[in-house]
């Protein structure tokens, strides 16, 4: 009933990243395990359809060849249902899953602390999170700013540095 | 990281790879990332020409590309399109063809506006079928991207983005704060 067992801000770096088991589509899951020993960025956005979300995730789609030269993969995250990200994710030809948050409702967004009860929706938040599942990067935009993907690939350069030395 | 927290910043100045119109000693620079299928950009376009008028020598005026090409399935070639006019010197030529029939960028129409600007045809449709200016429009792809282009337009003034409107006041008041 309370969230008090959920972080109040989102998940600094340093922290392990919360393990989750989401649909993609309606008969196929997605689980952080999936992604072991490689990077992700997680883009928490409050909805599909919404025009800013829209153009974030169209801009992460048009990134997305940056990102995997990172060895890193995307996943966007909403409370939408799998259904809704199937023709979502068709119509502005995504090639990234979209994770449906939704049963039960927010529980991923909670745990990484990025859940807006005042609306039911995710907050934009992004996460990127090491080989290792540690989160290397969060950040949480205002709602009605698309934070672009500077940040992120900021990030995934700076990892990728630190590898090298 | 602060990086997206500042108001973000044009990370690769305007230089002689750009296509610019107006002085180089223009007091005033405004950098549109743009794509020639969308909608907004497409309006953004008269803006700016307006604003040219109005502010005249005292601005000049870059235009790199911004293509989202899995939303718009004309935006890439007529980016290319724009670049094949360029090695024949008529970039802006080309530029302001292609945003006055955003519905027609299909191969045939590109053809017949490089004929209407007497290109070389041949080389224009060679360039454009080997793809040789993929490499720039990328350039400017990621350039944008690490400036904080989150979607198209995006105006930089002065090298610090806009981020107001791209209808003739916004814009126009904008320039002019710079001068």
């Amino acid at each position: 009933m309370t969230t008090t067992e959920y972080p109040t801000r989102a998940l600094e770096p340093g922290t392990a990243a919360p393990g989750f088991d989401l649909r993609s589509t309606p008969d196929q899951s997605v689980s952080l395990a999936d992604f072991g020993g490689r990077r992700l960025v997680m883009a928490f956005y409050p909805a599909d359809w919404s025009p800013i979300c829209t153009d974030q995730m169209s801009l992460y789609n048009e990134v997305l060849p940056e990102f995997k030269r990172y060895a890193a993969e995307l996943v966007g995250i909403s409370i939408d249902h799998a259904w809704c990200h199937v023709a979502f994710a068709q119509h502005r030809n995504l090639h990234f899953p979209l994770l449906a948050d939704f049963h039960p409702k927010g529980e991923v967004a909670q745990r990484y602390g990025v859940y807006d009860d005042g609306t039911g929706m995710s907050k934009r938040a992004l996460f990127v999170v090491d080989e290792g599942g540690t989160i290397r990067w969060s950040y949480v935009s205002p709602v009605g700013v698309n934070p672009g993907a500077d940040g992120i690939l900021i990030a995934l350069e700076s990892m990728a540095r630190e590898k090298a030395a | 990281m602060s990086a997206v927290l500042d108001r973000p910043r044009l990370t690769v100045p305007v230089s002689a790879r750009d296509h610019v119109r107006g002085p180089a000693t223009a007091p005033v620079t405004l950098v549109e990332y743009g794509d020639f299928e969308c909608p907004f950009c497409g309006a953004a376009h008269n803006s700016v020409n307006h604003v040219m008028q109005i502010i005249g020598d005292r601005m000049r005026f870059a235009y790199r590309h911004f293509p989202l090409t899995q939303i718009h399935p004309h935006a890439q070639q007529a980016a290319e399109a724009a670049e094949a006019a360029g090695t024949q010197d008529r970039f802006w030529e080309m530029h302001d063809l292609l945003f006055e029939h955003q519905d027609r960028l299909g191969m045939q129409y590109l053809l017949a506006y490089a004929a209407a600007l007497r290109l070389d045809v041949e080389r224009f449709a060679l360039e454009l079928d080997t793809h040789v200016h993929v490499p720039r429009i990328r350039e400017d792809f990621s350039s944008g991207v690490r400036s904080g282009v989150n979607g198209t337009p995006t105006f930089f003034v002065n090298g610090i983005r806009h981020d107001g409107g791209y209808d003739l006041e916004s814009l126009l008041t904008a320039v002019s704060a710079a001068l």
